[in-house]
This record gives C-alpha cells, structure tokens and sequence, in this order.
C-alpha cells in the first residue's frame, strides 16, 4: 500500500530522517514506536507533503507520490489525523466533517453526513452546531478521526491519537479504530506511545535518531524492546 | 428637528455605505486572507474606468438601452477587476505569502504601475503587452509538453524573454511609425473623466424639504446586495466553506485535499471584483482620475482595522460608524447640538468642515485602538496566531 524507501529530510541543515524505509501492506495496522523526538511526526508529515524530502521515494497504491502536494495525496486515499488534531476552530463541528469529503475522489453534492460516522463517534451527533474550537481535546480527536474517515481513504495516518485524553476516551478511540479497520478493511499508520493501543497492530517499526532500529511483529514485541522505545 | 436628524443619519449612512463598499474587498484580501493589498485602491480605479468604457460604448449603441448601462458595468467592473487580481495574484503575491513586508512593497509598486497605465494606455501599449503574452507564455505552454522541459526551463526562458520583448517592442514601433496618432494616442490620459449617470440616478427622492439623491440611494442599494451577497457566498456554499477553512489553516486545508492554491486564487480575484464594483459605485459619485484609488485606500484599510481585522461584522459597523461620525461633526450637526455647552460647542464648530472632520476622526480612531488595538470585533482564540 505504502512504501517509503531511502528517505532522507532535512529541517535546513539539521539531518531529521537517515536512510529511512518503511512499508504499510494492505489492510493491515503498522505501528511506528519511539521516544520524544526521533521524528516520527517529521515522517508522517514528509508522508503528507507537508515536508519535501530531500532524497528518497514514497509510493503510494503503487504510484510513486514524491513530487504531489498534500492535497493531491489526500485525494488518492491518504487520510491524515496531525498531532493536535488541527481541528478548524471557527468552523461547526458539521462544517468540519464536511470538509472531509474534499478526499473523495468522486464529487458528492450530499451535505449529509454518514451515520456509520455517528455509529462510530455517537458523541458527535449531538455538537454538529458547536464550533470546533470549542470542543474538548478528545472530542476533537474523534471529530478528527471521523473528518478523515469522510473521505474514505485507503490509508489512514494518525499521529498519537491518545496523546492528552482521559482514559475511557482512549478506550473510546482505540475499540473505533479497530472497528474501522474490520469493517472497511482499510490500512493503519499509527504513531503511538500507549502500550495497550500499540498491541492492537499487527506490526510496529521502532524509530531511534531518525531511523528504523527495529520491526517485527506486535505479537513479538518484547518488554526490553518496549522499555527502549517507548516512553512509559 | 425631525428631518435634520433624518438628513444626518442618512448621510452618515450613505457616506458608511460608500465606505464599505470600498472596504469589503480589502476585508476579504487583508481580513482574511491577511495580505496588505496596498494596490486595493488601483483596482478600485480600474473598475471606475471599466465603468466609463461601458458607459462609452452605450452611448455609441444609443437608445433606451443606455438607461441600463450601469448594471452591465457593475458586472464588466467585478469581471475585469477579478482578473488583474487572479492575475496579481498568480504573478506576484503567491510568492510573498507569510511575509508582510515584502507584500506591502510590492503590491506599493503594483499601484504605481496601475497608475501609470491608465494614464498612458494606447493601442501600442495594449497590442505589445497582448503580442508579449502571446508569444512567451504560448511558447512555455508549447514547451511544457516535452518531456525534459524541467531540465531546459531556465534556457527556454532566458531564450523566449528577449526574443518575445522584442518582436513585442518591435511591432509596437513599427504600429506607432505607421499609423501615428490613431494608435499612440492615450486613451484616457492623465485628466479625470465624468461618468453620466443614466437619467433614473439623477436627481433625488422629496421628503420634506430634504431630498435623498437617487445615486446615494443606489448605492446603499448596492452594498447591501454586496454584504448579503458576500455573506451567503462564505457561509452557504462549497467554495465559501473551503475558503474559510483554507484561511484559517492552510496546511491542514491542503492534508484534507482542498486545492489551496485555487482556493487563494479564487478569494483574491473576489475581493478584487469586489473593488472592481466600489469603483463602479464612486464613479456615480464623482469624477475619476489615475489617483481616485489613493483617497480610498487609507480610508479601507481605516475601516477594516477599526471593525477588527478577520471580521465581516466589525468591517460593517465600523464603516457605519466612521460615516456617521465623520457626517456628524463635518456638516456641523453636533456643534449645532451642543450650542448650550458653550466651550464644547466651539471646539465642533471649529472641526465642522470636510477635511477637519476627517482630522478628528482620525484622532479619535487611534485613542480608539490604543484601549482596543483589535478593533471593535477582536479575533479570540487560537486563530489570532495562526
């Protein structure tokens, strides 16, 4: 599905990614470990467009993607949920999901909203007037969520969704996600420091000083490699 | 007592309405999409001038049809001036996004160049600059097809830029040499042109001893189908949506696959069509000269500022506000008021003249923001910093 090879990024003269490879195959959940800056956001955001890398490829649903601008990448299938969320603050929670649909490739004049997105995230139903920025910070983690999903994309990348939320809402996101990935058998690319979430992929790729140290599968994810990577 | 009143408020209303007009443009540009479009007041005057041409080319068609010029101008004004501004932004301020000051220096220079233009505009000059354009940008466009063409850019352009100068310049000469004065003669030239008013404008509607002027009229008209037509346009449709989500955050806006650069292009090019129709608006008003931009673009700018940058709301009631204020104490009505207090009396007879008034409106405007410096509407939360 997603197929980063040789990757190196730059902030000016700083070296953020070495010789960075990372794949995410179909339908499956790949979880990408590591402690506080080691750049984990500087790969999903060269993923996004957001950062031009200075060498290196990145292949999409077998196209290669280096040279497109971000919105270009959101229309092929890459749904994105930023650290922060980066929900627009002076638009309505209905607004916002609306937004979502600017992904989809086929042009929809519905202005409705799916219900399988309030089946998802119930609490969203009842705030489709609030402004976003008004929200709590897990409730504009779901709403994030639920705008990427609007755009039905074949990827969707998160960037440490629990970061900064009660515990039951972590539940909340965690048993959304996965019901995301059987029911419509999309792919995963999850940054995330929270053991009981990082369980839940298939296979994680540990980060160190701007490369990948180590990968394997979750169900083999050894307490020596978690007590290296992840910040508990 | 009754009618002065009326008659006051009226004429603040109408100087407001003209005052908004002027700015909704800019409240667009600079509100929010947060660019110092210094060249706002040009575009202004280039709507003026499409005005005038219509009007023109009526008079030339004759008949009932004139009476109606001024609608089909009102649309030609916003056409044309849409696209100086798509263009000025594709051409210029694309580059300059983020960085204020380099902004401000050129669209300064852009005005200037406007400026000049309408005053020396000829056939030569338009036939060069269309034959430039044809030339440089149908070879690039000719050229982009080849396969290698990133690689041979820099080469095409060092070639294509003389050689398409030249047989531009070359041709003009050649026009100018032939043809003499029926192609080099300026087609506005320096001095200020009078647009008519179709007879429906001209005079004005009897209330007592009082008459409201039809063109005032037409113009508060004007800028309440403008404010309504603005509002419904950013809250109710797609493009609306995506503009204001792309102004608010622009790197988020892209990551959802809104097509950022179309959507600057397109708010641009509206709140420069908006100009285009405040130019129609104050040619009903007044002559227009190559300078009409630059007596409005304080007084927008003024108006955007006050009303708090990024506020639709704030733009309207400050324009309302400087327009009544400035009527009140311009014509003497507030002196006239205040006669029993004898030493505040004196001091509003002696500000009750046009330009003096402004004087002290503008003193009143900076103590105003220095208790408020964001306006009347201040922008709250996290998208002050944004």
């Amino acid at each position: 599905m997603l197929q980063v090879s040789n990757l190196n990024v730059y902030y000016g003269e700083s070296h953020i990614l070495r010789d960075l490879d990372l794949g995410v195959p179909m339908g499956q959940m790949v979880c990408l470990i590591g402690r506080n800056g080691v750049g984990k956001t500087t790969l999903l955001k060269t993923i996004m467009g957001l950062i031009k890398p200075r060498t290196g490829t990145i292949n999409f649903a077998n196209q290669p993607i280096t040279d497109l601008s971000p919105d270009k990448r959101a229309k092929l299938g890459i749904g994105y949920v930023p650290q922060g969320r980066e929900i627009i603050p002076r638009l309505t929670v209905k607004e916002n999901l609306l937004l979502g649909l600017e992904a989809r490739r086929s042009r929809t004049n519905s202005q409705e909203i799916p219900e399988e997105i309030f089946a998802l995230f119930p609490v969203l139903q009842s705030m489709l007037s609030r402004m976003g920025g008004d929200l709590s910070g897990g409730q504009q983690q779901q709403l994030a969520i639920a705008r990427a999903l609007m755009g039905r994309p074949q990827l969707l990348v998160l960037d440490e969704p629990t970061e900064g939320i009660q515990p039951s809402i972590i539940l909340e996101i965690e048993a959304a996600v996965r019901r995301i990935i059987e029911s419509t058998g999309i792919s995963v690319l999850l940054v995330e420091q929270h053991l009981h979430f990082v369980r839940q992929a298939d296979w994680y790729y540990a980060m160190q000083k701007g490369g990948i140290v180590a990968s394997g599968a979750t169900s083999e994810l050894s307490q020596d490699v978690i007590q290296r990577f992840l910040a508990v | 007592m009754i009618t002065g009143l009326f008659e006051a408020l009226f004429n603040g209303i109408s100087i407001g309405a003209v005052l908004l007009i002027a700015a909704l443009g800019l409240a667009i540009v600079f509100g929010l999409m947060g660019v110092i479009n210094l060249a706002h007041g040009e575009l202004m005057m280039l709507g003026a001038y499409t005005t005038f041409v219509v009007q023109n080319g009526f008079k030339i068609l004759g008949g009932p049809l004139f009476e109606f010029y001024i609608l089909f101008a009102l649309v030609f004004a916003f056409l044309v001036t849409a696209a100086v501004g798509f263009i000025l932004e594709r051409g210029v301020i694309r580059y300059l996004y983020g960085r204020p000051l380099e902004t401000l220096l050129a669209t300064w220079g852009v005005s200037l160049i406007l400026q000049q233009f309408v005053r020396s505009v000829n056939w030569v000059l338009v036939i060069g600059i269309a034959l430039f354009c044809l030339l440089f940008f149908g070879a690039m466009w000719i050229l982009s097809r080849r396969p290698d063409f990133q690689r041979i850019r820099n080469w095409v352009v060092a070639v294509m830029l003389p050689l398409s100068l030249g047989i531009a310049g070359a041709t003009g000469a050649f026009l100018g040499q032939s043809f003499q004065l029926a192609v080099t003669q300026p087609w506005f030239g320096a001095q200020n042109l009078d647009v008519t008013a179709p007879s429906w404008l001209r005079g004005g509607l009897p209330i007592g001893s009082f008459q409201l002027p039809y063109a005032r009229l037409f113009i508060i008209g004007l800028t309440i189908v403008c404010v309504v037509g603005i509002y419904v346009f950013l809250q109710l449709t797609p493009w609306g949506l995506r503009i204001r989500a792309v102004t608010q955050n622009r790197s988020m806006s892209a990551c959802l696959g809104i097509p950022t650069e179309k959507v600057d292009a397109l708010t641009f090019a509206l709140g420069s069509g908006l100009a285009g129709v405040a130019g129609c608006a104050i040619s009903l008003l007044g002559s227009v000269g190559p300078n009409t931009g630059q007596n409005y673009i304080v007084d927008t700018f003024m108006v955007v500022v006050v009303g708090g940058v990024g506020k639709l709301v704030g733009t309207i009631v400050a324009a309302m506000a400087i327009g009544t204020a400035n009527y009140l104490i311009g014509s003497g009505t507030l002196a006239l008021l205040l006669t029993p207090v004898k030493p505040l009396a004196d001091i509003f007879t002696f500000f009750a003249t046009t330009s003096m008034a402004k004087v002290l409106v503008f003193a009143l405007i900076i103590a105003f923001l220095q208790v408020r410096p964001g306006g009347i509407f201040p922008q709250k939360g996290r998208t002050v910093d944004a």
